[in-house]
């Protein structure tokens, strides 16, 4: 009984703005709907739909950036000596704390010069300063718990540290590297200062962004506004009621140290 | 190849996209603040600290200093006081009510923002028709702190999160030691439960904080700084002059001075953390 008031505190909202999607546009005055319609969701069009594709390929493409040059940094840390080691870790630990905005001038800057400004993947760099040091610091404390007797096994048997990395652990951490990608993910598909900072053709909006300027032409369309936040919202459902024990696990890796 | 060298080589891609998207750029930046620079007027040059010199005299800046560290006190003390016993409650375990809690932190900040503005509207909204008379969003006084509820009701689920994880770590022994001997819940909960939840505690206010501090997406879309700059925070101040005025010299200088405070503010955490350990 304790928990219908916290559930009501943090489901009311959504559950209001899902019925407010389906609400006639004329009616909002009202107290109640009279019918429901889908009118809003199909008043979106095309625009929302690119924002949409625009959004996946962005977190898409960050999560497979971040992946593929994480995973191999994390396993060294993890278990290589280097010089710059803990420079790394550390410095990534210092970056995610960084306030964006505090790299927004630089980046417009460059991201000008090299033709990127407005386009898609001249996004993906950006949205690495969040989410890969969030993937180092997953797999990072993934790979240190794996034994090291597995990558001295490895080397006598005359792998070098690339093959160790590839033929033993990289398939022993396909659990680490979903939770990762699942949170780089929605961080990236969250994302508003970088793409209301550097996109500025409508048709290269990703959602947030798409919501955030969501504008009619003389009043706020707030049926379709709440549509378009519904179909922002659905996958992210998904996520969490499917993967919710990773992403949990990930949000909270090293909040407790045993 | 040496075993060492390609260790460094299996981190070198990621060290120089770090650098190049991170470091770099805030050099960049703390150059660029030293600077006029107009975008529209093709203006740059170098004039020393007259920036930070015309930061420190900005009324505008010192209010969106005060704005940003009231709203993050405000926001991260109710997140922790909502989000202990909300982890309380997902302790007894339940898998949809974990998920439920969790999404409102998973949904994009401009959506849920966009859905309280809804909930705020000042004609039809929901929140406006339980409560007439508050013109939430309208009102310099209330504006702020339906900026901060909406903060509130999206990242209480995670510093709930953190405290459960931190919940979890308590051993049970203890807990039922104590009942033995016959302490009561408030007992318990003061004496044995707070104390050793501490370094959760810490690490929920130094996340949270950080994060809070740099606040930009909710109140981008709730207000835009509004009303009469009420609700103006170092980091819409900041976007306001580097991309409305294309003023990219004292734009860099607030965005250089959020860095600072942002700095600050985890050096302090970070030393109460390492006495903790």
């Amino acid at each position: 009984m304790k928990r219908l008031p916290v559930l009501v505190f943090f489901l009311g909202p959504l559950a209001w703005q899902v019925l407010t999607s389906f609400w006639p546009e004329p009616e909002l005055t009202r107290a109640l709907p009279h019918a429901l319609t889908v009118a809003n969701y199909a008043g979106l069009g095309t625009t929302f739909a690119r924002a949409v594709l625009n959004s996946l390929l962005v977190a898409a493409g960050t999560t497979a950036l971040c992946l593929a040059v994480g995973a191999s940094a994390a396993f060294a840390v993890a278990k290589l000596e280097f010089r710059g080691r803990s420079l790394l870790f550390g410095g990534a630990l210092a970056i995610s704390m960084f306030p964006p905005i505090a790299t927004v001038s630089p980046l417009y800057l460059v991201l000008r010069a090299a033709g990127l400004r407005d386009t898609l993947a001249g996004l993906i760099l950006p949205y690495a300063t969040f989410a890969l040091p969030l993937t180092l610091w997953l797999l990072t404390s993934f790979f240190r718990d794996l034994p090291d007797e597995l990558y001295r096994a490895a080397r006598v048997d005359g792998c070098t540290p690339w093959q160790a990395f590839v033929h033993v652990f990289l398939p022993l951490s396909w659990p680490a590297l979903a939770t990762s990608a699942i949170l780089v993910f929605i961080f990236s598909w969250n994302e508003l200062l970088y793409a209301l900072s550097f996109i500025s053709t409508p048709s290269k909006r990703t959602i947030p962004v798409a919501i955030a300027l969501f504008a009619g032409e003389h009043v706020e369309p707030w049926g379709q506004i709440a549509a378009a936040s519904v179909v922002a919202t659905v996958p992210l459902a998904f996520l969490t009621l499917f993967f919710q024990r990773r992403i949990v696990a990930g949000l909270t890796a090293g909040a407790v140290k045993e | 190849m040496k075993a060492r060298s390609q260790a460094a080589l299996l981190a070198a891609p990621a060290m120089a996209i770090l650098a190049g998207v991170a470091v770099l750029p805030v050099l960049a930046a703390i150059w660029l603040s030293l600077h006029r620079s107009i975008l529209v007027f093709h203006e740059e040059r170098f004039i020393g600290i007259a920036n930070f010199r015309f930061l420190f005299s900005d009324g505008r800046f010192w209010s969106a200093l005060g704005t940003t560290a009231y709203f993050t006190a405000v926001a991260v003390a109710a997140e922790l006081l909502i989000g202990l016993p909300v982890a309380m409650l997902l302790q007894r375990g339940g898998g949809f009510f974990r998920a439920a809690i969790l999404l409102p932190w998973a949904i994009p900040t401009a959506v849920s923002a966009r859905m309280w503005a809804w909930l705020f509207n000042a004609d039809y909204g929901l929140l406006h028709r339980l409560l007439p008379g508050v013109d939430w969003l309208g009102s310099p006084r209330t504006a702020l702190h339906a900026a901060i509820l909406v903060d509130v009701w999206k990242t209480t689920p995670f510093v709930a999160l953190i405290l459960l994880a931190g919940l979890s770590a308590i051993p049970g022994d203890v807990v039922k030691a104590a009942r033995v001997d016959g302490a009561r819940p408030a007992r318990i909960f003061f004496s044995i439960t707070l104390p050793l939840l501490r370094p959760a505690i810490l690490l929920a206010l130094l996340f949270r904080s950080l994060d809070a501090f740099r606040v930009f997406d909710a109140i981008y879309v709730l207000t835009e700084g509004g009303p009469a700059n009420a609700t103006e925070t170092l980091s819409i101040y900041a976007y306001k002059t580097l991309l409305r005025s294309g003023d990219f010299g004292y734009g860099s200088a607030l965005s250089v001075a959020t860095f600072a405070c942002v700095l600050g503010i985890g050096l302090v955490f970070l030393r109460f953390l390492g006495r903790e350990r």
